[in-house]
């Protein structure tokens, strides 16, 4: 046996940021999803939609501050992330069902919605499905391009091809017994860094405390390690580009130019040619990927500018 | 009374794999269309392989297990059949529809253990097309809770995937180049949605009847 760990501080707080007045959860054909809300249940909704292999609290900087502002802020785990459940399956149109079912649980009268990264791409669909129930989106660098897709030649990209679906099969062959690695919170606060480079690490810290769980032998993420980056499947940037221009609400669609791992690289040139008729984009220099982590107060005043457009 | 049943797991999903025929030499792995389930006994226009005969259940359907909550995506069941795989060692394969695509996915992705793919008619072999389609989102099936199979989940998401083109024929040429066979895919149906269309196409391909597709896989190592 291992000696015990040395007792460790395990409380973490971030400047700004405050958990949610309320949680709750909703069955979504069988899984469990987390639903977190901020403010006045009985003022107007807005639902903040997280990133792939973020979680709601990410949103624990932004939500607050629409919330002092007067809104009932709603944000959810999606399935397999956070302290929703894990599934057998996970599938975009999965994600999007989901969404419905959580937007369900929010009003029946079209409300605003606020995606980051996959979030957006989620929320775009969304709006094209069910346009009655969307009165205005945002999307915080969730428009896909084909800019970080690196250009090599056809026998090459053949070859990378055949590696990466050997390596995703054989993840698939274990993944019956794959557990998270325990660690410290700074460990995983460092394991995450390497997704989020530009984020304070008090930051992630204080997330580690949220997603992920204390177990005997140390903390892991409570995210899904059945998941893997990158679509399983022949998904494409420009099947979220080609949602844009059918929206029929005031769309929103703000960049951040710094390039990150985990972002698209997408250039305000890239969204202008597919904006909707009552879309703008706004481009902000200098802030990477997690635009409402590094910039909560600039992207809140953003949203509420758009939402008092679209009212 | 009935046939053996051997359960694989696969990620959170038992999948049934059902021996259907005993004998020696490589397997003919039975991959069924869309809603439907391993025949409960080897098809006569089949009976002519000369070796053994299995069949999977792909998720959902048949006498594996029903997941919660939808999700269904090919990969997905490609990775249901590399569980097949893992037990049966190097296999022919023999889909039907939505098992032809499968079939034809997981020829691309381990070479090395699908001795020759043939590709045939049957239900769910277009998907939802070479493009997306409209979108829709539907939140209640009003499914029981038996989990009965076929999933109506993967009834919905698996006749909407989208199939292009250009990613099928990848994988065939894959399964060409990377198996070593002169001829790693068979296509012996009549229906030829795009997918199909682009994957006759390529080197490696033939289209043929089903005697000569068994005849030709039967023969090679």
């Amino acid at each position: 046996m291992d000696a015990p760990e040395p007792l460790e501080d395990e409380t973490r707080t971030y400047p700004g940021a405050r958990r949610p007045d309320r949680q709750r959860r909703v069955d979504a054909n069988g899984i469990g999803i987390a639903v977190y809300e901020w403010g006045d249940p009985r003022a107007r909704p807005v639902l903040l939609t997280h990133g792939g292999f973020d979680f709601a609290a990410t949103f624990d900087l932004l939500a607050p501050l629409l919330a002092d502002a007067g809104l009932r802020v709603v944000a959810w785990d999606q399935r397999g992330h956070g302290s929703s459940d894990h599934a057998a399956l996970y599938a975009f149109e999965a994600d999007v069902r989901d969404a419905a079912i959580v937007l369900d649980s929010i009003s029946p009268e079209p409300i605003d919605v606020v995606g980051h990264s996959k979030g957006g791409s989620v929320l775009m669909q969304l709006a094209n499905a069910l346009p009655h129930r969307v009165r205005s989106l945002v999307n915080l660098d969730g428009v896909p391009s084909g800019r970080n897709v690196p250009d090599i030649p056809d026998h090459q990209r053949t070859k990378l091809m055949a590696d990466d679906l050997t390596a995703r099969l054989d993840h698939r062959r274990r993944v019956a017994t794959l557990q998270r690695k325990p660690g410290t919170i700074a460990e995983l606060a460092e394991r995450r860094s390497r997704m989020n480079p530009r984020l304070d690490r008090a930051w992630l810290e204080y997330l580690v405390t949220i997603g992920a769980r204390r177990d005997p032998d140390g903390w892991r993420w409570r995210i899904d390690p059945a998941m893997q980056m990158g679509g399983f499947g022949p998904w494409r940037p420009e099947w979220a580009l080609m949602r844009l221009p059918d929206l029929g609400m005031p769309v929103l669609a703000v960049l951040g130019l710094e390039p990150e791992l985990m972002g698209w690289g997408t250039r305000p040139e890239d969204v202008e040619p597919h904006l909707p008729p009552d879309g703008r984009v706004v481009a902000l220099d200098h802030v990477g990927h997690f635009v409402h982590i590094e910039q909560p107060r600039l992207i809140a005043d953003l949203i509420l500018e758009h939402l008092e457009r679209a009212s | 009374m009935s046939a053996p049943v051997l359960r694989l797991q696969h990620g959170r999903v038992s999948l049934a794999l059902h021996q259907r025929r005993d004998g020696e030499g490589r397997p003919l792995l039975l991959l069924h269309g869309l809603g439907e389930r391993t025949p409960d006994a080897v098809p006569e226009p089949l009976a002519a392989w000369p070796g053994p005969v299995v069949g999977l259940d792909l998720t959902g359907h048949g006498a594996s297990d029903v997941p919660a909550g939808g999700g269904y995506y090919c990969e997905a069941l490609m990775g249901d059949v590399d569980a097949a795989l893992a037990h049966l060692g190097p296999c022919t394969i023999h889909g039907r529809g939505l098992g032809a695509y499968v079939g034809l996915l997981i020829a691309g992705a381990r070479p090395a253990l699908v001795r020759g793919a043939i590709l045939a008619d049957g239900p769910g072999l277009a998907g939802g097309g070479p493009t997306p389609p409209s979108p829709a989102v539907v939140t209640s099936l009003g499914s029981s809770p038996s989990r009965a199979t076929p999933d109506p989940w993967a009834m919905l998401e698996l006749s909407r995937d989208v199939r292009p083109p250009d990613y099928a024929a990848t994988y065939a040429r894959l399964a060409s180049v990377n198996s070593g066979l002169d001829v790693a895919v068979a296509v012996v149906g009549v229906n030829r949605p795009p997918w199909l269309e682009a994957v006759v196409q390529e080197p490696g391909v033939v289209a043929c009847s089903l005697p000569e597709a068994l005849d030709r896989f039967a023969a090679v190592d």
